[in-house]
């Protein structure tokens, strides 16, 4: 059982959700409600900014500031939440589809110009809302919808992307994991800067039955038993690492801040006149 | 001929089968995903020839359409709403160029509020970009549309982008009986598509898309609008073609029960369905009703149109979109500019009715029929099935 009440962090008379029975999204959903609890945010000092997908129906959900937004586009309104109020924090709730295929541009953006935002990509593999087809996180030979004898493309390893765009924060952990999640999700809002959350969650009813593993169970397990933590990670060859993926804290370096830099220049120009 | 059940999308799905075309580009959007899925399905099943492109967003797909088209192939897409509002930049320059891009639109309300319920809002905002577009009233109209599509897109004398639209789920997910052109027939009438331009013609080298200043640009957009007018004639020519192939006849408009009505209805989609079980009540009952459904909204059908309303007393016409403080709704303010000037001309009231996917109930339409027997004490501008 959590330690923190989170049910005051919810709209109740909004439940019970749209997530189908075994969908990871609502351990997702607890455990950013668990870390803003540890971290006694003032709730009216909190945004919420989802875009479109299961994942995102999440900002419905939840008693704060919230805007539900456009497919691919969360991140874009967000900016312009932090740039208007930057003593907010201002949370990103979207899923893999939303965030690194329709939306990929608004993330590397975003990242590189290190703005103080916390994205928490719900990344289920798969478009779930729209039945399953492949997203940008489709590993390849994975089956989707739109790849039924399995996916030709590439997959984005998002931590890499953001840390690569820019962002000072990344991180990576599972619903199994369900320990280690808030902790990380909690240090991301700490960081003063782009913060990316990947958080492999499960959507059995589509990625699931599609790839042989039916049951919440089935995918729980898949993660529990690929997922390697960052310092074993370290000593593991390059074989080892097939199929497998790394968890925990994957970049964590402080650099300045967008809205910190936009309100020392205005400040210097102020001076200036 | 073949006869078989399937819903809007699946009938889509299956003209884009028999039409084989060469590229499909698409991205998922709800309620028009399933026509790109299954005909995803049949491409990995190897019944169709099609390179199929998944792509990460709508404008991506309609960008990858341009392309494919401009290089000389036949292309098809299917999108919805908010994904054909991330089209809208490439859609003018898909008319501009004269690709023959065929797309199935299943109707849904614009965001915001987010709705994924039908209204006529997504295409009509894309009504001034060069594409024709043509209505359907059901599943079979949607099949039948489609395949006519090619033809009316990639006429020598037409060479613009045509979308065909059904009603969401309303139409795309309603189970319907039928009829199917057999694969031979449905290819022989579609025909393989004859670029007069390609990219991929390496001996005739061409530039396509490039910066067209105030020197050339007008004239450009006046050979869109051209090939516009000239579009109508082009698609009766293409529809007389499909009836006798298939029995099933086709116009720019639809006149139920028009000829001696004293009072009428103008709607498009589904909504025309509705309308028509209203017409054959009231006329069981001795009242003169009818219903005119626009089939074709780009080009406009205004001639057409003029007439087949020139001795109808009074006429409601049913706008599934707003226009906010416009004079009237999208499809109102073309008819009354239609019959602007005509000496026999109906009286006209305006409803915008149906928006998020409110139902329409045959209650409804009854009620427009009544204020229509009583058109002197009607405001123009009204709207049904809304809380005020
Ligand atoms: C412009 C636009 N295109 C397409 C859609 C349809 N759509 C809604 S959600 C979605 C994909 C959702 O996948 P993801 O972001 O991975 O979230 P999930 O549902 O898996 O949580 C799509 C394609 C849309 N709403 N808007
Ligand atoms: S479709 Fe998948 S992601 Fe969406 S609610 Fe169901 S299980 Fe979750």
């Amino acid at each position: 059982m959590p330690e923190e009440d989170i049910s005051k962090y919810l709209r109740l008379d909004k439940l019970p959700h749209i997530w189908c029975p075994g969908c990871g999204n609502g351990i997702v959903l607890h455990a950013v409600l668990r870390a803003i609890g540890k971290l006694q945010l003032d709730q009216d000092k909190v945004a919420v900014v989802s875009g479109i997908g299961c994942s995102s129906r999440s900002a419905g959900y939840v008693d704060f500031n919230t805007l539900h937004t456009t497919h691919g586009r969360a991140i874009a309104f967000a900016t312009g939440i932090k740039l208007a109020r930057p003593d907010m924090t201002v949370i990103v709730l979207t899923g893999d589809g939303d965030c690194a295929a329709i939306g990929g541009n608004h993330l590397i953006h975003a990242a590189r110009r290190n703005i103080d935002l916390t994205v928490v990509v719900f990344n289920n593999s798969i478009y779930g809302m729209t039945g399953g087809q492949s997203s940008p996180t489709t590993q390849p030979d994975d089956i989707a919808a739109t790849a039924p004898y399995g996916n030709l493309e590439n997959a984005f390893d998002l931590c890499e992307l953001a840390r690569a765009s820019g962002a000072s924060y990344a991180a990576r952990s599972t619903t199994f994991h369900a320990t280690q999640l808030p902790l990380l999700v909690e240090k991301g809002i700490q960081n003063k800067g782009f913060s990316f959350l990947d958080v492999i969650t499960a959507c059995p009813v589509y990625f699931g039955r599609m790839n042989k593993m039916p049951e919440a169970v089935d995918m729980l397990k898949y993660q529990r038993d690929n997922a390697r933590n960052i310092k074993q990670w370290s000593t593991m060859t390059d074989e080892e690492k097939g199929g497998k993926f790394v968890i925990g804290e994957l970049h964590n370096k402080p650099a300045p801040e967008y809205t910190d830099l936009y309100a020392a220049l205005r400040a210097r120009l102020k001076e200036n006149k | 001929m073949p006869t078989a059940a399937k819903t809007g999308n699946e009938a889509m799905a299956e003209a884009m089968r028999q039409i084989n075309p060469d590229v499909v580009a698409a991205y998922p959007i709800t309620p028009a995903t399933e026509i790109v899925m299954i005909f995803a399905s049949f491409v990995a099943d190897g019944l169709v020839d099609t390179e199929y492109i998944p792509v990460e967003s709508e404008h991506s797909a309609m960008s990858a359409c341009v392309g494919a088209s401009a290089a000389g192939a036949r292309v098809m897409t299917g999108t919805s709403s908010q994904g054909l509002a991330l089209m809208y930049e490439i859609l003018p320059i898909a008319s501009a160029l004269r690709l023959p891009i065929i797309m199935s639109d299943v109707n849904r309300a614009l965001s915001g509020p987010i709705n994924i319920h039908c209204d006529h809002s997504d295409t009509m905002a894309a009504r001034d970009f060069g594409w024709i577009q043509i209505f359907s009233e059901n599943a079979q109209e949607a099949y039948d549309n489609l395949i006519q599509a090619v033809r009316i897109a990639e006429h020598p004398k037409v060479k613009l982008p045509t979308m065909v639209t059904t009603d969401g789920f309303i139409i795309s997910h309603c189970l319907e009986k039928i009829e199917i052109l057999e694969d031979a027939q449905a290819k022989q009438f579609v025909g393989e598509r004859k670029a007069e331009v390609s990219l991929l013609d390496v001996e005739h080298p061409v530039t396509l898309g490039a910066l067209d200043l105030p020197d050339y640009y007008f004239e450009h957009k006046l050979q869109v609008a051209e090939a516009m007018r000239q579009a109508s004639q082009h698609i009766l020519e293409i529809a007389k073609e499909f009836e006798q192939q298939t029995g099933r006849k086709y116009d720019l408009i639809e006149n139920y029960k028009l000829d001696d009505a004293e009072i009428a209805i103008v709607a498009l989609g589904s909504t025309a369905g509705t309308t028509k079980a209203v017409v054959d009540e009231l006329r069981s009952k001795g009242v003169k009703a009818g219903l005119l459904k626009i089939r074709v909204f780009r080009p406009f059908p205004a001639e057409a149109l003029a007439k087949a309303l020139a001795n109808v007393a009074a006429v409601a016409v049913l706008d599934r979109a707003d226009s906010y403080s416009a004079q009237g709704g999208p499809v109102y303010t073309e008819i009354s500019s239609a019959l602007y000037g005509k000496t026999k001309a109906p009286k006209l009231i305006n409803y915008v009715y149906g928006l998020g996917g409110r139902d329409v109930t045959i209650d409804d339409i009854r009620g427009v029929f009544s204020d229509l027997q009583k058109i002197d004490k009607m405001p123009t501008f009204n709207y049904f099935g809304v809380r005020e």
